[in-house]
């Protein structure tokens, strides 16, 4: 059985209280690292656990605090991102429901890491019942001396508020997060200055994801190295999976990253398989903005090796046959889903959340949409998939934020993996709409590369 | 000046300039001059925050500094990625630049009205220039494209939002100029426009600047519109004793008719000293104005095309024929 760091007490009754949170070890993190952990020892724990940004680009959380700047006299400020808006991905929600006292410990101990004296839960607007639990947790946690000012008699004060957002995608990026959290429009800010030099109100920040800083509680309370002992490589500890789609038990897990990917579709303690008795056409493994990967590239790379759910595996052969782990929102396609559809509405969702700041993603997004609507719908041509191609192409890497880059990523890789389906569209306007075109034919990793 | 300052040394197109630390790219490419400088839809000096939103400046650095040589990845927006010691940058030598240019392009246009037969900034139009630059000669786009009513803001400003290709300059002029934010942009993605939330004047007495900053001709001048095009004017330096502002100021004329009125724009089409709504709107008669002499456009565009520096000949042989 696998080790569950963060929802080992997740189906307790009442965990989401704090005597019934409290009882069941709650707390002891911050007690353990307020009481004989000075700040640096903290954040050198976290370096040696090898922890991994949790929101999608799994940059090492240890350096990122490191980073931060630290002038005289300049208050600092921690934010938890919890606009978790990726189609696909809805960790955070089940986490924070579940168990939102685990982010507030983590969001103590991790301010306390960073010496800041107010932090801020920044939550997507949709989220609102989500919102009213924090709340209650955060009102519980000032009532039992957890947070305010010296807490637990340890001569540290910290203010913890919650702000929601309106609903934007577009905010769930670090520097449109603190525009919204100012109370600006939401657009991407240019970088440099990065937040850890000129963040909130221009002073020093670190944004991380809610997951990553509910995972620095089993760090500081186990140790970093008693961490990294888990998982495969750079790739330590576990990791919360969304797993939704065609398969028989969708929900979050909480694997040991390093689990097969075999394993974790297939197995009974996870996925269970897939529904119906379907084959497995496709998967997105870490949320819509990731390369989707054909059947044939799901379980095994392209040089045959096994596939783990691991930053590393996954994204093993780069964009040509591999993806990324991304937020963990592990999408499975069955047989019977329709891969231009399913392009046509990512790429619809990326669109409508495009905040039209830079001109490639605000009108290379619409466009995008319009052209696989076309495709979708049986009124399109033979060249509107060399036209897909180059648009993506001009919207990669070209824009402020990495909303371009999400926006074009799924549109590149639908095309490199199923471009034959895609022409079977086009080919047969009349049946795209009334069936599906099934399995993508086998294809090696030299065919595709020829 | 002290000498204690450290100069840059930076190559673009392997031209070599020396700048201060904290310059921009394209700042630096400037003051190079010529094919080196990038085309900048966007940025504007002046405007705090502006820029990095058009990405037409889009270089590549082929050489990060001389301590970290390795290139830069992606292509950087040069109105806001400062220089480092060493920095090689290629801007129109490299394809890559070019390429993604002309796909920016592509993107600014597809949703553009190409009305330029009756807006009436054609001739100076930055996007127009842009276009011709580094466009292409057809669209491969398909589909209807984006429109909005025509909005009124103001006694003298047009909003022509059909042809706005949201560079914000407006939003930071009207907002940097007056006290009170004035206008902003409503909604998202490519239904994103100007506004002012809920309809309202804008009246500020430096308001009038905002037609200026505007690369396209989505903000026009009322008191101008529909009257000529620019290049049958005749640019004037002109001054006049103003209280509110510098009253330094380029008179458009007509024989002996002041057409419009602008400030004074350098050769990126930056204006350095703005002017009062009093000046541009009002001061229409010849004998309110001094005039300094012609206005020299330093620009590659049509207004500075029909040669209205040059003196007429007093004795052409055409004339004496008659």
């Amino acid at each position: 059985m696998a080790r569950k760091l963060l929802l080992e007490h997740a189906q307790v009754e009442g965990i989401h209280t704090y005597d019934v949170y409290r009882k069941n070890g709650g707390y002891k993190a911050v007690e353990k690292a307020l009481k004989s952990m000075s700040p640096e020892d903290v954040v050198e724990e976290v370096k040696k656990s090898g922890l991994r940004g949790r929101g999608g680009a799994g940059f090492p959380t240890g350096m990122k605090w490191s980073f931060i700047a630290k002038p005289e006299g300049v208050p600092r400020h921690l934010l938890c991102n919890a606009d978790e808006s990726e189609p696909g991905t809805f960790k955070d929600r089940y986490l924070m429901e579940k168990i939102p006292h685990l982010l507030i410990e983590g969001m103590i101990v991790s301010s306390y890491a960073l010496g800041c004296n107010s932090s801020y839960i920044y939550i997507r607007g949709e989220y609102m019942y989500v919102l009213q639990i924090l709340e209650r947790a955060i009102a519980e946690a000032y009532a039992n001396g957890w947070l305010g000012k010296n807490i637990q008699g340890s001569g540290y004060d910290l203010d913890l508020h919650v702000s929601p957002g309106a609903g934007a995608y577009i905010c769930g990026e670090e520097t449109a997060l603190i525009e919204s959290l100012e109370g600006k429009r939401g657009n991407p800010r240019m970088k440099p200055p990065f937040p850890a030099v000129q963040g909130l109100w221009a002073r020093p920040t670190v944004v991380n994801n809610v997951e990553t800083i509910a995972a620095v509680v089993p760090i500081v309370n186990e140790g970093g190295d008693s961490y990294a002992a888990i998982g495969v490589g750079k790739s330590t500890g576990t990791k919360l999976i969304s797993a939704s789609g065609n398969i028989n038990k969708p929900g979050v897990y909480e694997i040991e990253l390093g689990v097969s990917v075999e394993e974790f579709i297939y197995s009974d303690q996870y996925c269970g398989g897939m529904k119906n008795g379907k084959r497995i056409k496709a998967c997105v493994p870490g949320g819509s903005s990731v390369p989707i990967l054909p059947h044939y590239l799901i379980t095994k790379t392209a040089a045959g090796e096994s596939r783990l759910m691991t930053y590393e595996s996954l994204a093993d052969g780069g964009f040509a046959s591999g993806s990324m782990l991304g937020s963990g929102g592990f999408i499975v396609y069955d047989e019977d889903q329709c891969i231009v559809r399913n392009t046509w509405n990512f790429s619809r969702f990326y669109h409508h959340e495009s905040c039209g700041q830079c001109s490639p993603c605000r009108e290379g997004t619409g466009w995008m949409e319009k052209v696989l609507h076309r495709l979708e719908y049986g009124h399109g041509k033979m060249e509107d998939i060399d036209l897909l191609w180059d648009i993506q192409r001009q919207i990669e890497g070209n824009t402020i934020c990495p909303l371009g880059d999400a926006a074009a990523w799924p549109v590149a890789a639908a095309i490199r993996h199923f471009r034959e389906e895609f022409e079977w569209h086009v080919n047969e306007p009349k049946r795209c709409l009334e069936t599906n075109y099934g399995l993508v034919k086998e294809k090696t990793f030299e065919s595709v590369n020829a | 000046m002290s000498e204690a300052t450290p100069k840059f040394k930076i190559t673009i197109d392997g031209h070599t300039v020396e700048v201060d630390p904290g310059t921009t790219i394209l700042n630096a490419a400037r003051l190079l001059g010529g094919d080196s400088v990038p085309p900048a839809m966007c940025y504007y000096t002046s405007l705090k925050g502006s820029g990095g939103k058009c990405r037409t400046c889009l270089v590549e650095v082929s050489k990060g500094s001389e301590k970290d040589p390795r290139p830069m990845p992606k292509l950087v927006a040069s109105c806001s990625t400062t220089v480092m010691d060493g920095m090689e940058i290629k801007n129109k030598s490299s394809q890559r630049v070019l390429d993604a240019r002309s796909g920016v392009v592509e993107m600014l246009l597809i949703n553009h009205p190409l009305d330029c037969p009756i807006c009436d900034q054609a001739g100076e139009c930055h996007l127009q220039d842009l276009a011709y630059e580094h466009g292409k000669s057809n669209t491969r786009y398909e589909f209807e494209r984006r429109t909005f009513e025509k909005l009124d803001i103001g006694e003298y400003i047009k909003l022509h939002m059909t042809r706005c290709i949201l560079c914000y300059r407006c939003v930071y002029t009207a907002n940097q100029l007056t006290d009170k934010r004035e206008h902003g942009v409503l909604k998202r993605g490519d239904a994103a426009e100007i506004g002012t939330f809920i309809e309202n004047n804008l009246t500020n007495d430096f308001i009038g600047n905002v037609i200026d900053v505007c690369p396209v001709g989505a903000l026009t001048d009322k008191t101008f519109r529909f009257r000529s095009r620019v290049w049958y004017t005749k640019p004037m330096d002109v001054h006049r004793d103003c209280p509110t502002c510098s009253g330094k100021a380029v008179a458009w004329m007509i024989g002996d008719e002041v057409a419009r009125v602008t400030a004074r724009k350098d050769q990126f089409g930056e204006v350095k000293e703005f002017i009062c709504n009093d000046c541009r709107f009002h001061k229409k008669e010849k004998s309110d104005w001094t005039i300094e002499g012609p206005r020299h456009i330093d620009r590659t565009s049509v207004i500075s095309a029909n040669h209205y520096e040059l003196e007429i000949p007093k004795h052409t042989p055409l004339l004496n024929k008659a």
